[in-house]
């Protein structure tokens, strides 16, 4: 039988405020544990939440970055439950009327477009940790998280395969970066899926029975666990057997999922409005400044660079994929309008590569985009051929000198004088006459030598276009 | 001494006839010799060092009228570095790392904490029996409920153990036992005073007020207590009146609203009686009074009995034995350390109430019950609405009768009847008094008097008249 993949994503994004959603302590990641939880994160009897006014102008910059329905007066609710690392025994969240409706974002893949459409999004409060290999027999629960906002995006169940949900998830991923609600920092937890997969036969109008899938927090993940649920419930529906609703944990280790807990066993989260918060209630006025304050969002800033600069569609992609990347460009491309192709491929290239290899973002890099900007003026006005370039990028990697203190420092200047370059070139043809022989009864390999003879006299530094034709012209 | 109200302390204060560290060592030891077991702790040292700094202020001539007043805090207030149990064995441990708002504004007033008060669990019952430390007693009859669930506010100022207390009211609990001791206690408007570290029963309907000996003296603390807090979303950004400026003011022409339904059968015919006097008093004054209608009110009992316990349900969730106060011995696993904890931890009443608003949250509940106890509750205030179109104020009784035996009411039922006519101006938000009015089965009668929002000056007004042309509030117990 034939059988269509059908998956649902739930995404939570780590809001970028520097307070919590609901206190003043900090959300800064990885401090020692329980010293950012104040008296309202620590659910001491007694306190109440204050909402961060931040948290919802950047729920409301989401909603209106996807074109989303923004509801004007939502409301908070409580989600009811027992756990360790949840103080006040039930999370703040949104369940009836979430600040963000119904709306819809394009992926594309494979140069192929499609809509998913995104049911809902809405804030609520992150729980703390429960840590268990702290001490031998305790477990330990560190509060610093407690209360980080979050903004959890609700997609309809519109992907057919684990890559249109990878396409998806990185989508959005890149979207809340470049309109700058979320820092992106996958390891550090600040963005998270949850997959709900279901398969049904081909043509078939109904849903089949879903399995949520928690615990993924990178595309890599994303797409093994999905592909992993799509064949156990192949299995199981071959099988003549009924998949059971469930959800199941992804192990990345032992690359399987298992079963945390069947629908049974699901908790009644027993939702109600939280008494000790208003409504929210947001005026025409704020959407419509919020509205103001959006960037060039991926999706454009793709077209112009197609348009306007010329690259092509691989190239656009790449470079917006990342807002840091793309702001990157543009800062060098404020000096080589015409280069754009130059930029694009040591963008791409060498400082990629680089940055990859040191596992460094590129708002770190030791080399900035004016100081690379640099680099590449010294390519195109001819000081330097683009082989030596990439050494004096390494150079410039590992120390604080620009491309012309490097350039200057280890006497790279090409030489551009055609007399002492003719002159040289003479001086090697006088002193290899059996070669000369050679080229002329038609060894034109031969030309090689000539060349490596001139760059050892000159240290590298002829322009070895200029050495090359003036070698044919005086053989010849 | 322990007769005096705030005015007269602070004028004696004032004049040096006493000074305040000998006022607390008076109090204090009234309280040591008191059998009303209306404090669950006496803070005497904390007293002794803030009467020590009342009189350094007083000496100074930087004093306000309320410096060096001692008075009694309902253990529902977070104070710092001072237990705070809320009357239960599950925070019996539980010291406060931080003050509610309340506690702050007082200690910024230079008042003198001498403790703080027994209470109903949770502030979980009307007459103080649900309390983890024992039942408080009723000044006037030590074998009669002082009320709940401030009743050991109540006993503490209708016994002389202080000048007043503060309590909190979510259906009643502080208008009832200032009825059933015979003080004056003011319910504010949902809002007028900050939640933020008054332990959390029902959040929407929670509101802490003063009780005290006189009108007057109700209006001198709320001028304190008031007021917006940035750190409670639900507290009102609505300006804080000198809640003194017009209590003299006349209340010739006042129009009073009698509702037929708090006159219905189940109310006590002495209790009537004296409310009907004192109606006829504020006639006397010049008040014109007509009978009103409160056609929902009947439904007030069970919305309240759905939408208190569905939100303390929630609000008592955060007391799982894991990060502070009570925990289990031994448990076996972490469902166990939940579970025991809190059976063990929680009174019967609390135990009740949580399973009540747990039941009526669930799936399949929801709409059933708490949703349409929230519909009764806008036609209750809706009802409120039309008859403050009508009236100036309503007038009823605060309780169907008087002081109850210890022990003698069993039936939770029964209990919840008591709150009949309290638990309205709860629901829908408004403020409340209740006000000494005579006596019945010679134990205090309490009238009460809802007024429209934000008119807590108009009531402390009315109150404030009433007290200029009666005795009641001046009454004291034999045993005094």
């Amino acid at each position: 039988m034939e059988w269509e993949t059908v998956i649902g994503l739930e995404i939570h994004v780590q809001l970028n405020t520097k307070s919590k959603i609901f206190s003043a302590a900090s959300t800064q990641y990885g401090q020692k544990p329980n010293s950012q939880a104040c008296a309202v994160d620590l659910g001491l009897p007694g306190v109440l939440p204050v909402l961060n006014v931040e948290a919802v102008n950047k729920a409301i910059k989401f909603g209106v970055a996807i074109n989303a329905h923004i509801n004007q007066r939502n409301i908070f609710d409580r989600k009811n439950y027992f756990y360790p690392d949840l103080p006040k025994g039930y999370q703040i969240s949104q369940m009836n009327r979430p600040i963000v409706g119904e709306g819809k974002i394009e992926i594309t893949l494979s140069d192929q477009t499609k809509v998913v459409g995104i049911t809902r999004a809405h804030l609520e409060e992150d729980a703390g940790k429960s840590i268990h290999d702290m001490f031998d027999d305790d477990t330990t629960i560190d509060l610093n998280r407690a209360g980080t906002p979050l903004l959890e995006i609700v997609s309809e169940p519109d992907m057919r395969s684990a890559k249109e949900a990878v396409a998806y998830a990185k989508k959005i991923y890149t979207l809340v970066q470049y309109i700058d609600i979320c820092d992106g920092n996958m390891q550090e937890g600040s963005f998270r899926c949850d997959a709900n997969v279901s398969i049904r036969s081909k043509g078939q109008k109904e849903l089949g029975m879903r399995a949520e899938l928690k615990n993924i927090n990178s595309f890599k993940f994303l797409e093994r666990a999905i592909n992993l649920e799509v064949e156990r419930q192949q299995d199981i529906l071959e099988e003549g057997d009924k998949v059971v609703q469930e959800t199941r944990l992804y192990d990345s280790e032992k690359h399987e999922t298992r079963s945390m807990r069947s629908k049974e066993e699901a908790n009644d989260y027993r939702y109600f409005p939280d008494p000790d918060l208003l409504p929210v209630e947001i005026s025409d006025e704020l959407l419509e400044k919020i509205r103001q304050t959006l960037p060039e969002l991926p999706a454009q800033k793709k077209a112009r660079f197609v348009a306007e600069l010329g690259l092509s569609n691989y190239d656009a992609d790449m470079l917006t994929l990342q807002r840091p990347l793309a702001d990157y460009l543009e800062i060098m491309l404020e000096h080589h309008a015409s280069n754009v192709k130059l930029c694009a491929n040591w963008v791409m290239g060498e400082l990629s590569a680089s940055l990859n290899k040191h596992k460094i973002d590129i708002q770190n890099s030791p080399i900035t985009a004016q100081a690379l900007s640099l680099l590449i003026s010294r390519i195109s006005d001819g000081t330097i051929s683009g082989k030596t370039a990439k050494d004096v990028f390494k150079a410039m990697w590992d120390s604080e000198d620009n491309a012309d203190e490097i350039i200057q420092a280890k006497g790279l200047k090409q030489m551009t004088d055609t007399d002492e370059i003719e002159a040289i070139v003479e001086q090697v043809i006088a002193n290899n006459v059996p070669q000369v022989t050679q080229f002329k009864s038609g060894n034109d390999k031969i030309l090689d030598f000539f060349v490596g003879q001139i760059m050892k006299l000159t240290a590298g530094k002829a322009n070895p276009k200029q050495v090359n034709e003036l070698l044919r012209n005086k053989l010849s | 001494m322990h007769t005096k109200t705030i005015v007269e302390l602070s004028q004696g204060l004032k004049d040096k006839n006493f000074s305040c560290v000998e006022l607390m060592q008076y109090y204090l030891n009234r309280i040591n010799q008191s059998d009303l077991n209306a404090f669950i702790t006496v803070t005497d040292e904390l007293a002794l060092a803030q009467a020590q700094v009342a009189d350094d202020k007083i000496a100074l001539g930087n004093a306000s009228i309320l410096t060096g007043i001692p008075y009694a805090h309902k253990d529902i207030f977070c104070t710092k570095g001072v237990k705070t149990s809320a009357g239960s064995k599950m925070l019996d441990t539980f010291v406060s790392p931080y003050d509610a708002t309340v506690s702050q504004k007082l200690n910024q007033a230079d008042l003198v904490m001498l403790g703080k008060t027994n209470m109903d669990e949770f502030a979980m019952g009307s007459s103080n029996e649900n309390s983890f430390y024992g039942a408080v007693k009723n000044p006037w009859n030590r074998l009669k409920i002082p009320g709940g669930s401030s009743g050991g506010s109540a006993a503490s100022v209708a016994g002389g153990l202080s000048c007043f207390a503060t309590g909190t009211d979510t259906g009643g609990s502080i208008r009832q036992p200032a009825s059933l001791c015979g003080i004056t206690g003011l319910k504010p408007t949902y809002g007028r005073i900050s939640r933020y570290g008054m332990i959390a029963y029902a959040s929407s309907l929670d509101q802490a007020g003063p009780m005290t000996k006189t009108a007057q003296d109700a209006a001198i603390v709320l001028n304190v207590m008031a007021g917006f807090d940035e750190k409670d979303s639900t507290s009102a950004e609505q300006k804080v009146p000198d809640y003194t400026s017009n209590l003299n003011d006349s209340i010739k022409g006042l129009i009073i609203g009698l509702p037929k339904e708090f006159f219905s059968s189940g109310l006590d015919d002495e209790v009537a009686s004296n409310i009907m006097l004192a109606v006829k008093e504020f006639e006397v004054m010049g008040a014109i009074v007509k009978e009103v209608s409160l056609p929902n009110s009947a439904y007030a009992i069970p919305a309240y009995y759905i939408v208190a316990p569905c939100e303390c349900s929630s609000n008592l969730s955060r007391l799982d034995g894991i990060r502070y106060g009570y925990r289990t011995k031994d448990a076996k696993n972490l469902e166990d350390l939940y579970l025991r904890s809190r059976s063990e931890g929680f009174g019967e009443e609390v135990k009740r109430r949580i399973m009540i608003g747990a039941y009526a949250l669930s799936v399949g509940y929801y709409d059933a019950y708490y949703l349409k106890a929230q519909k009764v509750r806008h036609l209750i205030s809706d009802d409120f609405k039309k008859v403050f179109e009508q009236v100036d104020v309503i007038m009823g009784p605060v309780s169907p009768t008087t002081a109850f035996d210890l022990g003698s009411v069993k039936n939770p039922v029964s209990m919840y009847l008591a709150d009949i006519y309290t638990l309205s101006a709860n629901l829908a938000g408004l403020p409340g008094m209740s006000i000494p009015a005579g006596f019945a089965q010679n134990l205090p009668v309490g009238l009460q008097i809802i007024g429209n929002y934000w008119s807590e000056s108009r009531l402390l007004n009315i109150a404030h008249q009433f007290q200029l042309q009666t005795d009641w509030h001046l009454k004291t117990p034999q045993e005094y």
